[in-house]
């Protein structure tokens, strides 16, 4: 079923539909809140939080002002952020920026469940460059803005847009190795 | 426009990224709509990014686990019943099968005569639905019907948007006329002291040029509008705006949407 379709029926409420997408992106919303809570049982609670949400608003998506993916995602990082500010975290999101999401190598390379994702990890991070992983963690996983993220990294403007490019065509690249 | 430039910009990442702003993300979403490639591309730009997240994944609960936590909640369980079932059920059901199978047959000629039958009659009721919402003269109808029916009109669809997402009008842009004639059936009646203002739009950048208002939109009947559009429009869009009209559309008041293929 194509994914308009799909999206189109969740919005009517259609728990099918809902199920179908929970399915295709519960992972994916999973793994960005937990780069950022860094904790998998608070990740994986507000990861259903952030599907409960979506369903619960379902009527104020609409895809001319993005793609549904992007929607979803947006709601788990104002959760992921909304939870460590609560929980005193450092006040800035940029302070968050400390580790990348690379991190997440190291602290489950001891766990069994986890490992092979780890390959897939390491496989799609293949002559991936520290500037940018840097740039994906900021724009993908932290949700800063292309003028936030020229500041963070002190980097020209459009020079985001482009090196971000290059760096996703990498990722696109190692996918079919 | 040169669709290659346009995704080597890198804008279609930051759009996936969801950094855009809103007049941006529309810019992209009505190019994605007009250019298969540039949608390709976006799609695969997501592939990417939806692979990365999904590699430092924690490992998820269930589905049925969400499902639970929202108990309560307006959702229909979708779980399966796995009860045993009785070889008399399944001899009833073979019974009614062939009873089925009798009644089809019966019914099949029937049927089809019956279908014909509402197709007619229900062409006959939009015919006359036609003619009674254009009761203000015979005249007018025609002209509507010829101008809709002309070999050089164009049909755009506009789908309702957040702010009335049941909301929608269709355009017939007739490009040698320079003329557009807004259907806006489908659009709820505005409030007080606002009006629709119809927007033809051109992409890269996104530059709105407004074609004019659907005035004295509660006392019109057939809610067809006539307007001139000199534009080289590759969208149209409505918006409600203040009573006489705005400068620039207020996107917050985006009714309905929709990208002009030629």
């Amino acid at each position: 079923m194509e994914l308009e379709i799909i999206v189109e029926q969740f919005q009517k409420k259609d728990a099918i539909a809902f199920q179908k997408l929970y399915n295709m992106y519960s992972e994916n919303i999973c793994g960005v809140i937990n780069t950022i809570v860094k904790n998998t049982e608070v990740a994986e609670e507000i990861c259903q939080d952030v599907f409960m949400k979506a369903w619960n608003n379902a009527e104020s998506y609409n895809a001319s002002k993005g793609r549904f993916f992007t929607w979803i995602l947006n709601i788990a990082r104002n959760a992921a952020i909304d939870e460590i500010r609560s929980k005193s975290y450092k006040n800035n999101k940029k302070n968050l920026s400390a580790d990348y999401f690379v991190g997440i190598l190291e602290s489950v390379t001891d766990n069994e469940d986890g490992k092979e994702d780890i390959i897939g990890l390491k496989k799609l991070l293949v002559d991936l460059k520290e500037k940018c992983i840097k740039i994906i963690e900021l724009l993908y996983f932290k949700g800063l803005t292309q003028k936030e993220v020229s500041e963070e990294l002190d980097i020209p403007l459009g020079t985001v847009k482009t090196r971000n490019r290059s760096c996703i065509s990498q990722i696109r690249t190692n996918i079919t190795l | 426009m040169d669709t290659k430039e346009y995704i080597a910009s890198g804008i279609l990442e930051l759009y996936v990224a969801g950094t855009l702003s809103e007049l941006e993300n529309l810019e992209v979403y009505l190019n994605s709509e007009k250019y298969p490639e540039i949608k390709k591309e976006i799609e695969e730009i997501e592939a990417s990014v939806l692979s990365i997240t999904k590699s430092v994944s924690p490992g998820i609960k269930g589905y049925g686990d969400l499902l639970n936590r929202m108990d309560g909640a307006n959702i229909a369980k979708t779980g399966t019943i796995g009860n045993k079932v009785s070889w008399t059920a399944y001899l009833g059901w073979a019974a009614s099968l062939v009873f089925m199978v009798g009644l089809l047959w019966l019914y099949q000629q029937n049927d089809q005569l019956k279908l014909d039958l509402e197709i007619v009659s229900r062409e006959k009721d939009a015919m006359e639905q036609q003619i009674a919402d254009s009761n203000n003269s015979l005249a007018k109808t025609e002209d509507l019907l010829k101008t809709i029916r002309d070999k050089n009109i164009t049909v755009v669809v506009l789908n309702g948007q957040t702010v009335s997402p049941t909301s929608y009008a269709k355009a017939y842009w007739n490009k040698g006329e320079k003329k557009v004639f807004i259907d806006a059936q489908g659009l709820p009646d505005p409030p007080n002291g606002f009006v629709y203002q119809v927007w033809s739009l051109t992409l890269n950048p996104l530059t709105p040029t407004s074609m004019g208002l659907l005035e004295d939109f509660v006392d019109d009947d057939n809610k067809v509008f006539a307007l001139a559009n000199p534009n080289e429009s590759e969208a149209f869009g409505i918006t409600l705006e203040p009573a006489g009209g705005s400068e620039s559309p207020n996107l917050e008041q985006l009714y309905t949407l929709g990208v002009a293929t030629s």
